[in-house]
C-alpha cells in the first residue's frame, strides 16, 4: 500500500476510536450534571406526577449504561434518535443548524484565511518596520478583546448607529445569497477579527524561520525582489505549520463560536447545543458532540496529511 | 396656541393624512413641546383605529430549540406567545382584570358555583377547516386532565370531577364551589385544539387569528393571517413573527435598529436609557409577578415565628426595589398578592425596615446565633444575588447572622427550590388570589414552597372560593393575606413590573398586567401604523 494511503487509513481508524471515546465522555458528563431531563423540560412549575410520567416516557428509569449502548447501537446505524425535549428527529433539526454553522464558518474562513496569510507575508516583508508593527498590534488587540465585546461594539456602531447591517443575524430559506451575506456580515467580521491574529502570527513566524536558510540568501543574491523571494521560495517551505494553525482555526470557526452565535442570535449548532445541554437532552448533546469531535479530528487529519504532502522528504520516504 | 388649529391637525392625523414629521413640525410652530406633541400624535394616530397589513415582529426572551407547539408543554415566553397567536381560549382575562368570553359565547354558573355551563361559539373554524364543537373543548380539557399529557395546567384541572359536552354546551362539574373557574380556564395552556390535540398535540392547529407558517424552535416562528378568523377586532397585520432573542443586548439592539417592533424583558438598569432612544418607547406595567425569599415554616430555625418576623423586619424593601429593579416594581408586603389582583385589600399596612423590632423578635426567638443560610442563584430572579447581599447587610445591623450561599443556576429548580429550607425564588403570579393561594399556600399544594400548612387557612380559602358575594370574599382574602404576612414563611421584597420596549410604529398597545407582552396578545391585538 502507498505509505500515504496507509497513513490515512491509520488516521481514520484512530479518529473513529477517538469519536467513540468522546461520546462516552460526553454521556458521562451529562450524567454527572445536577438536575434531570424531566425537571429541566417541565421547569419550575412541574408537578410531581408530570415529572414521573415524563421520566417513564423518556426511559430515564433505565440504567445509564444500557441507555448509552442503546444510543450507540442506533448511532452506528445512522439513527441519531429523537430529541427528548420536543420529540423532533435529531438528524433533521441538526442538519439545518449544521449547514448554518458551516455557512458562517465558510464565509469567515474565505475572508480570514487569505487575509491572515497576506498580512503575514506583508509583516515578513516589512519586518520590524511600521507595517509589521501595525499589523501585529491591531490583530493582537482584536484577539485580546473578548469576542462578545467586539460583537456588541460592532452592533452598536454598524447596526444601531449607521444601520448598515442587521444586528440580528437571522438567516432562512426564503433569503437569497446576497441577503444572507448581509445578514451575517457582523458575525463574519467578529470571527475574522478573532482568528486573524493566530494565523497571521504563525505565518509570520514560520516564514521568518525559513528566511534564515541559505537558499533564501541565494535567491536574494540572484536579485529577486523580496516579495517574490517570500512567496515563491520561503512560503512553500513554511506551509506545514501554517496549514496546521489554519486548520485549528477552521475547527474553532465550526465548534467554538457559541458566544458569537448567542450575541448575534445566529441559528447555528452552538446555540442548539447549549439549549439542549441546559435541558439535559442527552441524545442531542451526544449527536452535537459527535459532530464537533468529527470536525476537529477531521480537520486535524487534513492538516497532518497536507503537511506530509508539502514535505518531499515525508512524501517519498526511503 | 390655537386649540382649533390643534384639533384640525389631530383630525388630519386620525384620517391618516398627516405624517408624524409634519405633525411635529406644525405642533412646534404652535409652541407645543416635542414630548407633548408626541403624545398627542400617538393618541390621534391610535384613534384612527387599526391599520391592516404588514408584519409585526416580536423579539422575545425565553425561547429554545427544545420548544414545541404542544400547549401542554408551554412554560416560557416564546411558546406562550406562539399559542396566544395561533389559538383561542374559552375565556380571557382582560387588561382590567375582568373576563372576556372568547370561544365560550356565554358562561353561567349554578348558584352554588359547582356546575358551570360554557356555551360554545358557533361558526368558528380551526385552521384545518374543521368546525369547532363542544366535543373539541371537552377533549382539550380531558387531555390536560390526563396525567400522561404532562400538562402545566394539570393542577388547575384537578378540582374538576366531571366534564361533558351537551349540544353546544360544555359543562363542568366541580368537587368544591369555585367562583373563579372562568379565570382558571383562561390559563395559557388550555388552548382549544381540534379533537383536543389528542392525536397531534404539537400540530399548531388552533382557531386563532394566525396560522403557523414557519416553525423553527429556538430561532423564529412565523404566523400568517387566518382569513377565516371569527373576530374582526383582532389580527390586523398580515404576518406576525416571533423572533427568539434570549440575549438582552441583542433584544435592545434589534429594537433600536428597527428589526423588531416589540421586545420584552427590558433590563431595569437600561430601561431609562432605552427610553431616550429615538423611535422607541419603554412601557412598564405592574403585574402579579413577585420576587421572594422563602423559608420552610416547618423546619428549624424557621419554625419559630419570631425568627421569621425578625427576618421580615430586617429587610429594606424600598432599597432593594430601588437598587435591583431601579424602581420598576412595587413594594412587597410579605404576601403573594398585590393590588393587581381583583378583590385585594389595599388597607393592609405596608411593612418596612425596622431594625429595633427585628432585634426584639430575634432576641425573643432565642436563636443560638448559628449562621442562617440563605441560598441564592442568578436564576432565582434577576438580581437575586445583589438583593440577598442587601438583605444580609440590614440583617447584620439587626444582629442576625445571615449567610449567603450561592448555588449554581443549573439544577436550581430541582435541587434547591422547594427542597432547601431557605432560598430565593420568584413567582409569575396568577390572575386571581384563589389560584395564587391554591398553587402555593394550600396544605396539599405541590408547590407549597414555604410548607405553609394551616387547616384554618385552607378552610378560609375554600370558603372564599365558593362565595359569590364579592364583599365577603374580599374580607376573607384580606384575613388570609394578613395571616401569611404575619406568620408565613414568605419574605417578599417586591413585585416586578413587566418592562417592554416598543417601536413608535406599533399601534394599539395597552397596559396588560397578565403575562407580559399584553397577555401574549401583542401580535394579535396591535397593528403597524401606516
Amino acid at each position: 500500500m502507498h505509505p500515504v494511503l496507509k497513513l490515512v487509513a491509520q488516521r481514520l481508524a484512530l479518529g473513529l476510536l477517538l469519536l467513540l471515546a468522546a461520546s462516552a465522555l460526553i454521556f458521562a458528563g451529562t450524567m454527572i450534571l445536577p438536575g434531570d431531563v424531566a425537571q429541566s423540560i417541565l421547569g419550575q412549575s412541574a408537578t410531581p406526577e408530570a415529572l414521573a410520567n415524563l421520566r417513564a416516557e423518556l426511559g430515564l428509569n433505565d440504567p445509564p449504561v444500557q441507555r448509552y449502548f442503546d444510543w450507540l447501537l442506533g448511532a452506528v446505524q445512522g439513527d441519531l434518535g429523537t430529541a427528548l425535549t420536543n420529540g423532533r428527529d435529531i438528524a433533521e433539526s441538526l442538519s439545518q443548524r449544521l449547514s448554518n454553522t458551516l455557512f458562517l464558518a465558510f464565509w469567515a474562513a474565505v475572508i480570514s484565511v487569505p487575509l491572515a496569510i497576506f498580512l503575514g507575508l506583508i509583516a515578513v516583508r516589512y519586518k520590524d518596520r511600521w507595517p509589521d508593527k501595525l499589523i501585529s498590534a491591531v490583530t493582537l488587540a482584536s484577539i485580546s478583546i473578548p469576542e462578545f465585546l467586539i460583537g456588541y461594539l460592532l452592533m452598536f456602531f454598524i447596526a444601531v448607529q449607521l444601520g448598515w447591517a442587521p444586528s440580528v443575524a437571522m438567516i432562512g430559506e426564503h433569503m437569497n445569497l446576497g441577503q444572507k451575506l448581509q445578514s451575517i456580515a457582523l458575525p463574519v467580521i467578529v470571527l475574522t477579527l478573532v482568528v486573524l491574529a493566530h494565523m497571521m502570527r504563525m505565518t509570520r513566524a514560520a516564514i521568518l524561520n525559513v528566511m534564515q536558510s541559505a537558499y533564501i540568501e541565494t535567491a536574494e543574491l540572484k536579485g529577486l525582489s523580496s516579495f517574490h523571494v517570500i512567496y515563491r521560495h520561503a512560503f512553500p517551505n513554511a506551509i506545514a505549520p501554517i496549514v496546521n494553525v489554519v486548520m485549528l482555526n477552521l475547527a474553532y470557526l465550526v465548534v467554538g463560536v457559541v458566544v458569537v452565535e448567542v450575541v448575534f442570535v445566529y441559528p447555528g449548532m452552538g446555540q442548539y447545543l447549549v439549549d439542549h445541554v441546559s435541558k439535559r437532552d442527552v441524545p442531542v448533546v451526544q449527536a452535537c458532540g459527535l459532530i464537533f469531535a468529527a470536525v476537529y479530528i477531521g480537520l486535524n487529519m487534513i492538516a497532518d496529511i497536507v503537511s506530509i504532502l508539502a514535505n518531499p522528504r515525508l512524501r517519498h520516504p526511503k | 396656541m390655537s386649540q382649533n388649529e390643534l384639533d384640525y391637525m389631530k383630525s388630519r392625523v386620525t384620517a391618516g393624512k398627516m405624517t408624524r414629521r409634519e405633525f411635529m413640525a406644525k405642533a412646534a410652530a404652535l409652541g407645543i413641546g416635542t414630548a407633548m406633541a408626541g403624545t398627542i400624535f400617538a393618541e390621534a394616530a391610535n384613534a384612527a383605529g387599526p391599520v391592516k397589513g404588514g408584519t409585526i415582529r416580536i423579539g422575545s426572551v425565553g425561547g429554545e430549540s427544545t420548544n414545541s407547539l404542544d400547549p401542554a408543554l408551554a412554560a416560557s415566553q416564546v411558546p406562550t406567545l406562539n399559542l396566544k397567536t395561533i389559538g383561542d381560549y374559552l375565556t380571557e382575562v382582560t387588561p382590567e382584570g375582568g373576563i372576556e368570553n372568547r370561544l365560550a359565547e356565554s358562561v353561567e354558573a349554578s348558584s352554588d358555583a359547582k356546575t358551570w355551563v360554557f356555551k360554545i361559539r358557533q361558526g368558528v373554524e380551526f385552521h384545518n377547516g374543521k368546525t369547532l364543537t363542544s366535543e373539541d373543548v371537552l377533549k382539550t380539557m380531558q387531555r390536560h386532565s390526563n396525567e400522561d399529557a404532562k400538562s402545566g395546567a394539570l393542577g388547575i384541572m384537578r378540582g374538576i370531577t366531571d366534564m361533558k359536552a351537551d349540544g353546544d354546551n360544555f359543562i363542568v362539574q366541580l368537587d368544591t364551589p369555585n367562583a373563579d373557574l372562568p379565570y382558571l380556564l383562561a390559563d395559557y395552556h388550555l388552548m382549544i385544539q381540534p379533537d383536543g390535540g389528542m392525536d397531534a398535540p404539537a400540530a399548531g392547529i388552533g382557531t386563532g387569528a394566525y396560522t403557523v407558517e414557519t416553525d423553527e424552535p429556538g430561532v423564529r416562528h412565523v404566523f400568517k393571517k387566518n382569513p377565516n378568523y371569527w373576530d374582526d377586532s383582532r389580527g390586523h397585520a398580515d404576518q406576525v413573527e416571533v423572533i427568539v432573542l434570549n440575549d438582552a443586548t441583542a433584544r435592545t439592539a434589534a429594537l433600536q435598529s428597527g428589526q423588531v417592533h416589540v421586545v420584552n424583558r427590558v433590563e431595569p438598569k437600561i430601561a431609562a436609557l432605552l427610553a431616550r432612544a429615538p423611535n422607541v418607547e419603554v412601557k412598564n406595567v405592574s403585574g402579579p409577578g413577585h420576587y421572594v425569599f422563602i423559608a420552610h415554616v416547618d423546619t428549624a430555625p424557621f419554625d419559630n415565628n419570631d425568627l421569621r418576623l425578625a427576618l421580615k423586619y430586617a429587610i429594606d424593601r424600598a432599597d432593594i426595589l430601588d437598587k435591583v429593579l431601579r424602581g420598576y416594581g412595587t413594594l412587597g408586603n410579605d404576601m403573594p398578592v398585590n393590588a393587581s389582583y381583583p378583590l385585594f385589600d389595599g388597607t393592609i399596612p405596608q411593612r418596612a425596615l425596622d431594625i429595633e423590632k427585628a432585634k426584639e423578635h430575634y432576641a425573643k426567638s432565642g436563636h443560638d446565633g448559628s449562621p442562617i443560610v440563605l441560598r441564592v442563584s442568578d436564576v432565582s430572579f434577576p438580581g437575586a444575588v445583589d438583593a440577598a447581599s442587601l438583605f444580609q447587610q440590614t440583617a447584620q445591623a439587626a444582629g442576625i447572622p445571615l449567610e449567603i450561599k450561592r448555588e449554581p443556576g443549573d439544577g436550581y429548580w430541582s435541587e434547591v427550590w422547594n427542597k432547601q429550607p431557605f432560598c430565593a425564588s420568584y413567582w409569575g403570579g396568577r390572575p386571581v388570589q384563589d389560584q395564587m393561594y391554591t398553587t402555593a399556600y394550600l396544605s396539599t399544594a405541590d408547590w407549597n414552597d414555604t410548607r405553609w400548612k394551616r387547616d384554618e387557612f385552607d378552610a378560609m380559602l375554600l370558603e372564599a372560593r365558593g362565595e359569590l358575594d364579592e364583599e365577603k370574599r374580599k374580607d376573607i382574602y384580606s384575613k388570609m393575606g394578613r395571616m401569611i404576612r404575619d406568620e408565613g414563611g414568605l419574605i417578599c421584597p417586591m413585585f416586578n413590573d413587566f418592562i417592554e420596549g416598543i417601536s413608535t410604529d406599533l399601534g394599539g398597545w395597552v397596559e396588560d398586567p397578565n403575562l407580559g407582552t399584553m397577555n401574549g396578545l401583542v401580535g394579535v391585538k396591535c397593528w403597524l401604523k401606516a
